[in-house]
């Protein structure tokens, strides 16, 4: 039986955590986060872990020391937001390139500057090219399934790839709501025993990581990780449907809402997911056509399926909660117009970049979107596809 | 047991030949002996920071060392082999590692990785207590890019970065004292020490260092003939000449108690060794006198804190 709850997003990840019980935890604080780690060090306080954990004096050494833990042939985990990430950056391309399947729990908010502590999703979009798995949660008990799951996926043959877990800082970090956990026992059984093939305290087989890769190597060794990322795209769905089976809880690459025969749609991430299916609700109890596409897994990017997903939409709003700032719209945006566009499937696209420094995004906010692309499907004209939603424009 | 050179120079080394440091670099010699002190039964993991020893080491797909070895980035030893140490307590406290063998934590890092870009996270991972020793090799300049000025790049050195040029004479700050900031984090042991003679001071100290409990830090002279500009087969002489003079003195700090392991008898003037170093040639143009009696001065007044420090915490 599992276990009915009431908890905010930074407990559900705390909550899995514990369940997980990895060998390291190494952490710095910063919000929206902090509160991860500080659950965390009560459980290993309380002896309620085995973990060993590791008060950092920086993000970039948390995530150094996740790379040796990890490495050593341990499981390591770490929890960071914002400019942790951005000072971990190096350090982050350093742990996919040697293929350690550390998971990191990222609570989304914004980067620096000016300083800004709230919801958006630039330190995500910062890092989504560095090799990592990405997965992105609707709510805290989305957080927590994610984090079930991430162990099985990271640590895949198959993949070995390092892995986030993104929800957004304060809207569901900080929100209590209700959840339904999984047992302990049933979470250990489900993660399994980490068993590395090749480890540094291995001493019957010493091992060399981190060596200068040169011309004659290097472009190798990134196709494997390119590769491995493709690889992902099948683990992710088997390990879903393993959760499946345990908890009854549905998860794909991301989640079709009212799309069967959806015209105009919205497509994003994390928490917005939530507000933008009210807002289908109450238009599709009007009658009009609304769909939404609410992305789980970022990279590796499901280009085809989204593109498949997308083809008889008439008109699609795509909402990134980060700015790009290069002229031509959003990254989630890029990634599926370009997706759509080499399945040659031709719809009638828009970016809204939103939500940026915890701006507060309204059901209302999400109708006039919908009402946008009602007028797009209209006359059939774009017009500027890069848009702004909820800013207030200076004169 | 006494130290036997012969004894300890026969043991296989940890790290073997075949890298490609340059030819009459300190690093190497010092990495090989302080690992002759690991004991054969024993298993290490080696942390190295971004740095020549890093480069020259391990280049894909062939390694010089015997050891479990990681390299991640330049300023992160300190914290990758905490990471490293955090793992093998869990792991052996919970029984995923066998209980009858023992691993040692060893981290190299040159003057760039360790007084400069790598000193926060050597720092944290001291202060943190992980069981580890933390080598820093020391050679003065960022060596590895071509001979950049670095904060333990004596005053007046010649470099890429701080030229000598006809207005500014080299670089003008002195020294960073880096021991004596990791005396500062109150650890159980931390050691100077060069590759002179039979090599006694150097085995011992990392002897001590790697079997002390708790997070231990060794300063090693290191000359790069490149960056100090002697004659490459000279290094045992270099070497040498730093401690005679007392511009690198030999001591150690036991729980915060300052032993100077060697004390010259006859303390050499500090030009014997400037002076067969091309980065201090300038200093010996006529009308540049002053240069080598401020460093003097300097050496003059670190070796008299160090006495003073010594008579102190032996009271």
């Amino acid at each position: 039986m599992s276990i009915r709850e009431r908890l905010s997003g930074n407990e559900a990840a705390a909550t899995a955590m514990k369940q997980i019980n990895p060998d390291v935890v190494a952490a710095f604080p910063i919000t929206p986060s902090t509160e991860i780690p500080q659950y965390f060090s009560t459980f290993v306080s309380n002896g309620q872990v085995d973990t060993e954990f590791v008060a950092v004096e920086s993000e970039h050494s948390a995530m150094s020391a996740c790379i040796g833990a990890e490495a050593a042939g341990s499981r390591a985990m770490t929890a960071t937001s914002a400019n942790g990430l951005s000072l971990m950056w190096e350090m982050i391309y350093i742990a996919s390139s040697l293929r350690l399947p550390i998971v990191m729990s990222l609570v989304n908010r914004a980067v620096s500057g000016p300083l800004n502590i709230h919801n958006d999703h630039s330190d995500a979009m910062g890092v989504r090219d560095a090799g990592w798995v990405m997965l992105f949660s609707e709510n805290n008990q989305e957080a927590y399934d994610n984090l079930v799951m991430a162990h099985r996926i990271a640590e895949h043959k198959d993949v070995l790839l390092p892995l986030m877990v993104c929800q957004d800082g304060f809207i569901t970090s900080h929100s209590i709501e209700n959840i339904e956990l999984i047992e302990d026992e049933k979470v250990k059984e489900f993660v399994g025993k980490y068993k590395p093939e090749h480890y540094l305290l291995n001493d019957k087989e010493p091992i060399a990581i981190g060596p200068l890769d040169l011309q004659a190597y290097l472009f190798e060794h990134k196709k494997q990780q390119a590769d491995a990322m493709r690889n992902a795209k099948k683990v992710i769905l088997d390990v879903a449907k393993d959760f499946e089976k345990m908890t009854g809880r549905k998860y794909s690459f991301f989640e079709e809402y009212k799309m069967e025969d959806a015209e105009a749609v919205i497509v994003c991430m994390n928490s917005t997911a939530g507000t933008a299916k009210a807002k289908v609700d109450e238009l599709r109890a009007n009658g009009v056509k609304a769909g939404l596409i609410k992305v789980r897994v970022f990279r590796p990017f499901p280009a085809e399926e989204i593109a498949e997903a997308l083809k008889n939409a008439k008109a699609i709003a795509v909402l990134d909660k980060a700015d790009s700032l290069n002229a031509c719209g959003g990254a989630l945006f890029e990634d599926v117009v370009s997706a759509m566009y080499t399945s040659n499937i031709h719809v009638p696209t828009v970016n809204y970049v939103y939500g940026i420094g915890g701006r507060d995004t309204t059901t209302d906010d999400i109708g006039t979107v919908y009402e946008d692309l009602q007028e797009v499907i209209k006359t059939g004209n774009i017009g500027n596809p890069y848009r702004y939603l909820g800013v207030r424009e200076g004169k | 047991m006494a130290y036997n050179h012969k004894e300890v120079a026969a043991r296989p080394a940890r790290l073997t030949s075949g890298h490609r440091m340059c030819a009459g670099c300190g690093a190497p010699a010092v990495a090989r002996m302080i690992l002759k002190a690991v004991k054969p039964e024993d298993h290490a993991v080696i942390a190295n920071a971004t740095g020549c020893m890093e480069v020259s080491t391990f280049i894909y797909p062939y390694t010089a060392w015997t050891d479990s070895y990681i390299h991640t980035a330049f300023e992160c030893a300190g914290a990758t082999l905490s990471g490293v140490e955090a793992a093998y307590k869990e792991m052996k406290r919970t029984g995923k590692l066998p209980q009858d063998k023992d691993t040692k934590f060893i981290a190299f890092g040159g003057d760039g990785g360790t007084y400069d870009i790598g000193l926060q996270s050597l720092s944290g991972a001291m202060e943190r207590g992980h069981d580890m020793v933390y080598v820093c090799y020391d050679n003065g300049a960022y060596m590895n890019t071509g001979i950049q000025r670095s904060s333990a790049t004596p005053r007046f050195a010649d470099t890429t970065t701080s030229p000598a040029g006809s207005v500014i004479p080299g670089k003008m700050q002195s020294r960073k004292d880096l021991a004596k900031i990791m005396a500062g984090h109150n650890l159980p042991y931390i050691g100077q020490t060069a590759a002179i003679g039979n090599m006694k001071d150097l085995y011992e100290k990392a002897e001590k260092a790697i079997y002390t409990e708790g997070p231990c830090f060794l300063n090693v002279l290191a000359p790069c003939p490149r960056g100090w500009g002697y004659n490459t087969p000279d290094l045992m002489e270099i070497n040498k000449l730093a401690v005679e003079t007392c511009y690198w003195p030999l001591y150690e700090v036991v729980d915060g108690v300052y032993h100077i392991t060697y004390k010259p008898t006859n303390k050499l003037p500090v030009e014997e060794f400037l002076k067969p170093q091309k980065r201090f040639k300038h200093m010996f143009k006529p009308g540049n006198e002053w240069m080598i009696e401020e460093f003097q001065k300097e050496v003059d007044k670190r070796w008299q804190e160090l006495l003073d420090l010594e008579e102190m915490t032996n009271k």
